[in-house]
């Protein structure tokens, strides 16, 4: 054995050209293939400038008429800087109170919410076959599909005098709540149940079984398992329900009006100025509110980890 | 001096108590039965293990051998059948109601509390004061030479310091029994290999049983005093690693617990003199290149080719088709030149063993 060359290969023929309109698309993504980050700027160019200008310009907007006015005859807009829309705010106790009860039934629904989820998802999550996850996870989702009105007047219907809720309660020798506060934290916590669920669940599904072994093979009894290990550990979960639920519950204005009395919230107050009152830079100082609340919401809870959790 | 005082590690207890309870094995488990719906993990176990021993459960993933560690540990109540621990019957007790601890595959440590915490959680959970929880729990971290990385997170540990912080949080309750569920899987050879010796060591040092789960029969046989071989979620085979290998009951444990090499129907009949299967070790088999050495008392001999030479380093491996049929591999240590050993291949061979190293076997599965 002299030589290992390869024998020369014969000469292929020419492939046929590709139709000039291929071609000139094979450009093209050979172009974008070369150029990483203008691809990624086209593949973002259209949700940016949906978050640019319809969310982010649309809370600048609502952020600079807070601080016009109207002019009291005319009922137009009179763009002068001015702080009076704060000042009554702040100043009127009205607004303080509906401030108030606005972050208490928020922070009620939060409660509730946690309270009646964590079980639901621990169950879910420790307890159910992957079949059973499944449906249990569509099941929670199916009222998000349903109209929020017919929820909200369904929950009126059944809180009304000689209602199902009387109904239940009677043996007990309780009566329904009836329509007030009582009812738009237990409304506006149906509605955003979901919301808290899912999250905690997710979480829950993350905590590794063994870790709640370890605890019990090393002495704790179940409780203290809770409150040691799985609480910890699944908080951040809970804390990102919380900021669905707290936020929604804050902004709700429907809910109180349907079930709530004549009980306001804020969004109430944000209503009204729009429509009736014909204010739009003080319904909009005031729906400066809760965004203020949620930021600082958010500002204490990023460190949680919470928002790792979303 | 209460238990909880101690100044070791070692389970030091009133000397009346210790003798009372010296009397029962550490474990005792009777026609233990575990079903999952239709399948049947464990299928009637019975097993002692004695008071300070290092016992292995050793079996293929699926044995049930996990199954009766967790049956033991409390995490599974078994469908029938009966655990004791010293002689108490614990079957239907939780995990936190029995004087077991576990060191668990994955570690299982607390991701959000530090090493000192997770060490002394067990500690804290039964109320021993702070300053003398603080001392045990440092004094095993020094045990297990992790002192220094009291006040890391669990995350920034290697696998090997994790393992061992799993360990000390066991130790640290000085628990009747200590079960430990396959925990070197995770680490790679030779941090195994040290972490097997150290195991070992701390083991004698503190005197607690050690339930040790595993599929890997070098770490079985290299440090357990005893062995349980687990097949089909039941027992084939308890005995000394000696007994286990040298002597294996079953086919399966001789194919398990190292190399199958069996002989069955007309070949064993032809070179053994007796129907049967018979499992040979095949680093006790020699190789004869010369045909005509007759075979001397007290030894047997067949005759073969040598299909293929292994070639590995410290040893070759031969694998020789025997005249009378069947095939036999022979491990032999790479001594002499190696292009010698490598030169065999396809050549005819007489191979040896003493009589007594080839043993019948029941078939089993």
């Amino acid at each position: 054995m002299t030589t290992t060359t390869t024998p020369p290969t014969p000469p292929t023929p020419p492939a046929p050209a590709p139709p000039r309109r291929a071609r000139t698309l094979d450009t093209a993504s050979s172009f974008l293939h070369r150029t990483p980050r203008l691809r990624l700027g086209l593949l973002l160019s259209a949700p940016m400038l949906w978050l640019g200008l319809a969310y982010l310009g649309a809370l600048a907007a609502l952020f600079v008429t807070a601080f016009w006015h109207t002019n009291t005859f005319t009922g137009e807009i009179v763009r002068e800087w001015t702080l009076d829309n704060f000042v009554t705010l702040f100043t009127n106790d009205v607004y303080r109170t509906i401030t108030v009860r606005t972050i208490g039934i928020a922070a009620l629904v939060t409660l509730v919410d946690a309270v009646l989820a964590f079980p639901m998802a621990f169950a879910m999550a420790k307890f159910c076959s992957p079949r059973a996850q499944r449906i249990l996870v569509i099941a929670i989702m199916t009222p998000l599909w349903a109209s929020y009105l017919v929820k909200a007047y369904s929950w009126r219907i059944m809180l009304s005098g000689n209602g199902v809720v009387d109904w239940l309660l009677a043996p007990f020798g309780v009566d329904s709540p009836g329509y007030g506060l009582t009812a738009t934290v237990l409304t506006l916590a149906y509605l955003w149940l979901p919301y808290m669920i899912l999250p905690i669940y997710a979480g829950l599904e993350r905590l590794p079984d063994s870790l709640v072994d370890a605890s019990g093979d090393l002495g704790a009894p179940p409780w203290r398992t809770f409150r040691s290990v799985v609480l910890p550990l699944t908080f951040p979960a809970i804390v990102a329900g919380s900021i669905f639920t707290f936020s929604l519950s804050l902004g709700d204005y429907i809910s109180v009006r349907i079930v709530g009395g004549a009980n306001q919230m804020l969004g109430n107050v944000v209503y009204d100025n729009i429509g009736a009152a014909n204010n739009l830079p003080f319904a909009a100082t005031v729906a400066t509110v809760p965004v203020v609340i949620m930021l600082g919401y958010l500002a204490v809870v990023r460190r949680t980890g919470a928002l790792d959790n979303l | 001096m209460s238990p909880n005082q101690a100044p070791s590690l070692a389970v030091q207890d009133p000397a009346g108590e210790r003798a009372g309870r010296d009397a029962e094995p550490a474990v005792r488990l009777r026609a233990l039965r575990k079903a999952f719906g239709p399948v049947t993990a464990v299928d009637g176990v019975d097993l002692d293990i004695a008071q300070g021993e290092f016992f292995s459960m050793l079996g293929p993933s699926g044995s049930g051998k996990t199954t009766v560690l967790r049956m033991i540990a409390g995490f599974e109540l078994p469908t029938s059948g009966t655990v004791e621990l010293a002689g108490r019957d614990v079957s239907t007790l939780a995990p936190f109601q029995r004087d077991v601890n576990t060191v668990f595959q994955d570690y299982a440590l607390f991701p959000h509390m530090n090493v000192l915490a997770n060490v002394e959680y067990g500690l804290r959970v039964k109320r021993v004061p702070r300053a003398q929880r603080r001392e045990r729990a440092l004094e095993a971290l020094r045990t297990v030479r992790l002192e220094d990385f009291a006040g890391r997170k669990p995350s920034q540990l290697s696998g090997g310091q994790r393992q061992r912080v799993a360990l000390a949080r066991a130790l640290v309750n000085r628990p009747r029994v200590l079960l430990l569920d396959e925990p070197l899987g995770a680490l790679d050879l030779k941090l195994r290999q040290a972490m097997q010796v150290e195991l070992k060591q701390i083991q004698r040092e503190v005197g607690i049983t050690f339930v040790f789960v595993t599929h890997d029969q070098d770490e079985a046989l290299t440090m357990s005093d005893r062995i349980a071989v687990f097949n089909n979620g039941a027992i084939e085979q308890v005995g000394s690693p000696v007994e286990v290998y040298e002597r294996p009951a079953s086919a399966f444990v001789a194919g398990f617990v190292g190399t199958s090499n069996l002989l069955s129907g007309p070949a064993a009949e032809q070179v053994i003199g007796r129907r049967g299967i018979y499992s040979i070790r095949p680093e006790k088999i020699r190789i004869d290149a010369d045909l005509a050495v007759p075979a001397q008392a007290g030894e047997t001999s067949a005759t073969g080719a040598v299909t293929s030479v292994v070639y590995a380093g410290a040893t070759v491996r031969y694998e020789v088709s025997l005249d009378a049929g069947g095939q036999l591999s022979v491990v032999r240590p790479n001594e002499g030149p190696a292009a010698d050993a490598l030169r065999l291949d396809g050549s005819r061979v007489r191979l040896v063993w003493r009589d007594e190293h080839s043993f019948r076997v029941a078939a089993g599965s």
